[in-house]
């Protein structure tokens, strides 16, 4: 056993206290020393932590960014969301192939450069984009690419391809990244000016209690997607009981098409540490965590930066501002590729240092969560908006947004549109409204909320952006004509397949089957009835997954089916010989053919 | 106690008790594969769900995971259900077509036609062995590996494991993998050979130098005696 891989792994489990719980931490440890995590290396950890050794695996196993198998000195990852390919990302991509001989998934003969396809990385406003270990890289070209594959053949630094940095706090000392903000439309609440440290004050002269009445006198909800009132989430949660109760903020931003809590943490990093604070004073808790996408590992030296600072003037720490017994950290807890961890029980058992499988519910997090202990997630914006309501009074945010819909939202678009990048807008504004905005207005279709969202027609352009009409997490992505809706479909349907977590039957084995159908229905091998498998695989995997993910794998298609039907049904024809199209005889036959020594008298 | 109505029914069960529970004390039968008494709830298989709430709130659960609540409505075989249950074991039919515990059911459930291309994996990945091995073995020689459809089930790397001491459990509650006996080709999982009807550890009569546990064999039926 080489000594020195015994003596660091060693080393980086003490670091974290031998603690199981510490895993993930653990493990991104050894996979950035080493730049793989073998058998010698989890069973050392195995060892170190006292865990058994199939644990181990099984958490080595399940996120993109840890590999069993030595990986190059460089990784680089390439996104491959659909936004990316309509910007030309093949192109980058055929350029990094030339370049260094290799395909995606693959490792140069010498050992220095490994290239991976990967889902998005939240630079979708700057694609095409790639990860170069953990330096963003935006607005790919061929060119570009021959340049980086070159640069790096000569220094092997990522850093020092980033030639110049982008707006605001991206070439900050600690960030000092080529990624811009383009915040094109700053509103009132959530990039408004804001003075430090005002919010949690005003928050201790009041109780607990009156926190959280504020919060629902301003009727915020989540906006993370699901858009659960935060008031009630909060006060299910202080009503829980348990010892301790801990604050999770959900940074995962895995819906492909949503950039803007990127945003958000590069320049309002302060008012999302406010916002959780403020919900520990709230909540009775004494710790938080921040889970942070392995993809935005560029920011976390800068995020570490502002805890320390905050708890240097007494906004963190014991006796937040003076406030006797009121004491309250955060500790950042990076992702590892995986889309499924921004699924709050998925992110729970993440940051237990366990596969990101989602837990049963109920019990609900609020009511037993990290650890086991009572515990509230909420969205990076969730936690800006929250500072904003403890500064401003609840009835400044209520002045915005819609009815069931109070305050701002921020949009990320991109796609085939003139200015893609982050806007704050009023609730309750019309998709065609949003589509001016961002110069989008001959989009033949809309995906809005990703994904696991829905793709629109222009005939929907009149709806209204809200919890109760076209719900949003934030990803909006236009579609210019010419596009194909199918496949942006399969698109999705390949993305939801690579990052089901594969425990219930329906998400891990409908979502293929359901991809393999609408695949034969687009190269011409469908039948009219077909659309009715599709729609009820869809429906049964829908009402029967077991979390979030799987109850909106199917979207992408039952959407489709409903807004575009007439792409699906000038595809399918009738089968005239009486035979499924997606059938193929001669290759059922073809060993009785072989065998018997003759042809079929039936099927020439 | 917690009252809640099963299919019409009033019932007064302890906090805790799961809706499978209670609806399994009513009489009322409710297919499960994923789960067992025992061991830990799971909720993976997707077959024992049954709808709750009313109107346009009213969807599907896992029986097997969800605890009984206070005026709960809960219906275990509506049109919803059964369809829903259905189309589940036509996928879990479609991913191991030759179990018999899944053909069972799916005759059970009057499914006559296979919708769904066929897979043919030895493993469902309902969990009841890798439950079996830590919860009641206390070994933790198996687990999961991977996710999504490359999820895959098995020993540390696929070697020997250390700690496995052949107990056999994770095998005699496998509901897919009856026919699995690795004696006569131990680098294949499944023999298949009761599956031809000719059990290679009877004929073979090397009964006891494996030290099955499985006697008679679940899979054949037959006894080292007979
Ligand atoms: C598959 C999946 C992925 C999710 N990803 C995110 C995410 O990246 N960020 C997020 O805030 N919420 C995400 N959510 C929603 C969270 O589960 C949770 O509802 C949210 O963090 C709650 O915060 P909120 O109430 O402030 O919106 C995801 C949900 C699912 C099912
Ligand atoms: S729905 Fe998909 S992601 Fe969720 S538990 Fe089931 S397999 Fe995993
Ligand atoms: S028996 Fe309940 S999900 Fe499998
Ligand atoms: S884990 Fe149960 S069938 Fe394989």
């Amino acid at each position: 056993m080489s000594q020195s891989l015994q003596d660091t792994v060693q080393q980086i489990c003490r670091d974290h206290q031998n603690d199981r719980g510490r895993l993930m931490d653990i493990v991104t440890g050894v996979q950035a020393k080493f730049g793989y995590v073998n058998q010698q290396a989890i069973d050392l950890i195995a060892k170190s932590v006292n865990a058994p050794r199939v644990d181990v695996e099984s958490v080595v196993s399940f996120y993109a960014f840890f590999s069993p198998t030595p990986k190059g000195k460089v990784t680089i990852r390439l996104c491959n969301d659909i936004i990316d390919r309509m910007h030309g990302s093949a192109r980058s991509a055929q350029a990094f192939f030339d370049d260094l001989g290799i395909g995606f998934g693959e490792t140069t003969a010498d050992g220095m450069i490994s290239l991976e396809s990967v889902p998005c990385i939240g630079l979708s406003d700057q694609a095409p984009a790639a990860l170069i270990n953990d330096v963003p890289v935006t607005c790919l070209t061929s060119d570009s690419a021959h340049d980086i594959v070159a640069e790096l053949k000569t220094h092997m630094d990522p850093q020092k391809l980033v030639k110049s940095f982008g707006d605001g706090k991206n070439s900050d000392p600690l960030i000092r990244s080529m990624v811009r903000n383009n915040i094109r439309q700053p509103g009132p609440i959530i990039f408004s000016p804001c003075v430090r440290g005002e919010a949690i004050k005003k928050a201790l002269s009041i109780s607990p209690a009156e926190v959280i009445r504020a919060i629902k006198t301003a009727r915020l909800r989540g906006r993370g997607g699901a858009g659960f009132p935060t008031g009630i989430k909060w006060e299910f949660c202080r009503a829980a009981e348990g010892d301790r109760k801990y604050v999770l903020c959900n940074a995962d931003e895995g819906e492909p098409g949503t950039f803007k809590d990127r945003v958000l943490l590069t320049e309002r990093a302060d008012r999302v540490f406010a916002g959780m604070t403020i919900a520990g004073y709230a909540l009775g808790a004494e710790e938080g965590i921040l889970y942070l996408r392995g993809e935005y590992a560029y920011l976390r030296t800068y995020l570490e930066d502002v805890l320390t600072k905050r708890r240097g003037d007494g906004l963190l720490g014991k006796d937040i501002l003076g406030k006797k017994g009121f004491n309250f950290d955060i500790r950042i807890q990076m992702g590892a590729g995986a889309y499924i961890c921004g699924e709050e029980t998925s992110l729970i058992s993440s940051c237990e240092g366990l596969r990101g499988d989602p837990k049963n519910r109920p019990p609900f997090p609020a009511q037993k969560g990290y650890l086991g202990y009572p515990s509230v997630v909420n969205n990076v914006e969730t936690f800006c908006c929250v500072t904003k309501i403890l500064e401003l009074g609840p009835a400044s945010f209520n002045e915005h947004g819609s009815a069931g819909s109070s305050g701002t939202k921020l949009l990320s678009i991109a796609g085939d549109c003139t200015t893609p990048g982050v806007f704050e807008v009023d609730f309750g504004i019309t998709l065609g409204e949003v589509l001016k905005l961002a110069g989008a207005e001959n989009a033949i279709a809309v995906q809005v909320g990703g994904p696991s969202g829905q793709l629109v027609s222009p005939k929907d352009y009149g709806r209204k952006i809200c919890f109760d009409d076209l719900a949003t997490g934030g990803s909006i992505m236009t579609f210019g004509p010419g596009r194909d809706v199918l496949k942006i479909a399969q698109c999705f349907m390949e993305f939801f397949i690579e990052e089901s977590c594969g425990y219930c039957t329906p998400c891990r084995v409908g979502n293929v089957l359901l991809k393999e159908r609408l695949e034969q229905i687009a190269a011409g091998r469908g039948q009219p009835s077909d659309l009715d498998y599709l729609q009820d695989l869809g429906e049964t995997i829908k009402t029967t997954s077991r979390c979030g993910l799987g109850q909106t794998s199917p979207n992408p298609i039952l959407s489709t089916l409903k807004n575009f039907r007439e792409v699906y049904e000038k595809l399918v024809r009738p089968c005239e010989d009486g035979l499924l199209p997606t059938f193929d005889i001669h290759a059922a036959i073809g060993q009785a053919k072989r065998i018997t020594g003759r042809e079929s008298v039936v099927f020439k | 106690m917690i009252t809640l109505t099963i299919n019409g029914l009033e019932v007064s069960v302890e906090k805790g008790t799961t809706l499978l529970e209670a609806a399994q004390f009513l009489g009322f039968p409710i297919p499960t594969l994923c789960h067992m008494e025992g061991l830990s709830p799971y909720g993976a298989c997707r077959l024992c769900v049954v709808e709750i709430g009313e109107g346009p709130k009213a969807r599907l659960v896992s029986s097997c995971t969800y605890p009984v609540e206070e005026g709960l409505k809960v219906r275990t075989a509506s049109a919803r259900v059964l369809n829903a249950r259905k189309m589940v074991l036509e996928l879990l039919l479609a991913s191991c077509p030759q179990s018999k515990t899944i053909q069972d059911l799916a005759s059970a459930h009057a499914i006559r036609q296979q919708r769904f291309r066929q897979e043919y994996e030895d493993c469902i990945l309902c969990g009841r062995c890798v439950r079996m091995c830590a919860e009641q073995m206390m070994a933790n020689a198996i687990g999961f590996r991977g996710r999504g459809a490359k999820r895959s089930l098995g020993t540390p790397f696929d070697a020997k494991s250390e700690v496995c001491r052949q107990c056999g459990g994770c095998i005699y509650v496998c509901p897919a993998c009856e026919l699995r006996c690795t004696y006569t080709e131990p680098e294949k999982a499944i023999c298949g050979g009761c599956a031809n009807l000719a059990p290679p550890c009877v004929q073979k009569d090397p009964f006891d130098d494996m030290m099955c546990y499985m006697n008679p064999c679940v899979a054949c039926e037959i006894s080292q005696e007979s």
